[in-house]
């Protein structure tokens, strides 16, 4: 049996999308900027996809452009907005929970002479409201905090953080790559003036996502080259790619919420009764797929490759199977205990996860964490 | 992480866990670098190690050149497994990852620490 709870990652492309981007590629492919048929039919693909998105998120289609995914768009609208507002002052606000798209975007600013403050977030991973509004000085020219943290699945208050940041004359960015269509974003409600969003987490292909930037924002683009994106992102557009993050945002559906919220909930409260374990984050301000457990004494990553032994695929926040063997900057800024703070996995439901898929994923869980926890020095 | 057959087998089977009754010596490290910890319990008798056995708290490549180094020295010579080192176990396992590669100090340096402690013992004993 596979089963897939790694779509904090990256998620399965829907059929349906697939299917609705295929004549992008070999019927329709000509360039969106062309005056000719092909031209035209995949110009109009392009803005009927970025009316559908932008209706999703409250926006005009003209406040919202294409980028090639979270990455770029949490990069362009940063430094874009770091650079326009250059004359109005050098200081920026973020949190310490951050993605690595975020986080390594401030600290590049920080190596050309911006200043940027990093608020801290509780043991549920959220901000204070408070600390925010006296962070913000006459040289404070953007906020930019996450919507749904990626690793604990800490949802923040962003219409509090836009609220205070437009009455300062603040821009406000926030990442939602991880919110988007799992909780609400409404960009005049909550007072957003940039946002990032990506394809590949709701069921979209890879490699395209969007920004929106707020009717009157004025933020320098990253990339130069044709006109395209109303002069705000050269390059020739990805057709098919834009069609099918469009059509995963109309597959969207808050019924695949409710029926993840449920199912989240059972997993954590079977995973909680093991001996020695806890949840880190939240428990009401969470993502609606998001489940991120620690174990005392044995290590995620040992967890993680006997999970994959029997076809469950999760994550881990823990130093030892990522990249670097640094710990998470995450668990560690919400104060997980040091015994606990190696082995923790982060397992991501889909709107395609099953309750047996979810009931193999426990038992199997059980047993790998008492066969390591027995070999641990610390065992139980 | 991208093991090879061996080390993924040795985690998935690993030989010698657990605690040597009436150890004759038992070593205990940390990882500095990532904070996982082991244990190796050894029972000498004449200068031979004849049982051993480890607990480890760590990732897929801590657990396995635990495995490893227990089968490494296991009715080997006080003498021969004080020279083995953490390459030797890395060599033996067929190659780490090269961030993996401190993982495997642990194994050595938890090796080293139950035979010092063994000899300790036995300064005393001898006393
Ligand atoms: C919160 C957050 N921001 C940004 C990104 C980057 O998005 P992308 O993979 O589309 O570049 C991710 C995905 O890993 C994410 O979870
Ligand atoms: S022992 Fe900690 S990363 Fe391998």
């Amino acid at each position: 049996m596979e089963v897939y709870l790694d779509n904090g990652a990256s998620t399965k492309t829907d059929i349906k999308v697939v299917k609705a981007m295929n004549p992008y590629f070999t019927k329709y492919y000509g360039n969106a900027s062309s005056a000719h048929s092909f031209g035209l039919a995949a110009r109009k693909a392009v803005e009927k996809s970025r009316s559908i998105i932008s209706k999703k998120i409250g926006a005009e289609p003209n406040e919202l452009i294409f980028t090639s995914g979270g990455t770029e768009s949490d990069n362009a609208a940063i430094i874009g907005a770091a650079l326009a507002n250059i004359d109005k002052g050098n200081h920026i606000i973020s949190s310490n929970i951050e993605h690595p798209a975020v986080m390594n975007t401030l600290k590049y600013l920080e190596s050309k002479g911006f200043k940027v403050s990093y608020l801290n977030v509780d043991s549920d991973g959220l901000v204070n409201i408070k600390e925010l509004e006296s962070a913000i000085t006459n040289k404070t020219i953007l906020i930019t905090i996450m919507h749904a943290n990626n690793e604990i699945g800490s949802v923040q208050d962003i219409q509090k953080i836009g609220r205070i940041a437009r009455s300062r004359g603040v821009l406000f960015h926030t990442d939602s790559v991880q919110s988007f269509t799992k909780e609400e974003i409404d960009v005049k409600k909550q007072f957003i003036d940039l946002a990032s969003f990506s394809s590949h987490k709701i069921h979209g292909p890879k490699g395209v996502g969007a920004m929106f930037i707020r009717k009157g924002v004025n933020i320098l683009p990253l990339l130069h080259g044709g006109g395209h994106e109303f002069n705000k992102r050269a390059g020739t557009e990805n057709v098919s790619g834009i069609v099918g993050f469009a059509k995963a945002v109309e597959l969207s559906n808050e019924k695949y919420n409710t029926i993840m919220r449920r199912l989240r909930d059972y997993a954590i409260n079977n995973i909680l009764k093991i001996k020695n374990s806890r949840l880190n984050g939240s428990f009401e301000k969470r993502l609606v797929n998001n489940i991120n457990v620690s174990f005392k004494g044995i290590e995620g990553e040992a967890v993680l490759s006997r999970l994959d032994n029997a076809g469950i695929m999760v994550s881990t926040g823990s130093a030892c199977s990522s990249k670097s063997l640094e710990l998470s900057h995450v668990l560690k800024a919400i104060n997980v205990p040091s015994d606990y703070i190696q082995g923790s996995i982060r397992v991501t439901l889909s709107r395609f996860t099953s309750k047996k898929e979810i009931d193999y994923f426990i038992n199997v869980l059980q047993k790998v964490v008492k066969e390591l926890s027995e070999m641990s020095p610390y065992g139980v | 992480m991208e093991y090879n057959k061996k080390v993924m087998n040795l985690f998935n089977h690993p030989k010698n866990v657990g605690e040597v009754v009436g150890a004759s010596g038992v070593g205990q490290v940390g990882n500095p670098v990532c904070g996982d910890v082991m244990r190796i319990s050894i029972k000498v008798k004449d200068d031979r190690i004849i049982d051993i056995k480890f607990k480890t708290m760590g990732c897929v490549a801590a657990i396995a050149t635990s495995s490893m180094v227990t089968e490494m020295v296991k009715g080997k010579t006080i003498k021969y497994a004080l020279k083995v080192t953490n390459l030797d176990v890395a060599k033996e396992l067929g190659g780490l990852p090269l961030i993996k590669m401190h993982c495997s100090n642990l194994a050595a340096d938890a090796l080293k620490e139950a035979v010092k402690d063994y000899q300790s013992r036995k300064v005393k004993i001898d006393k």
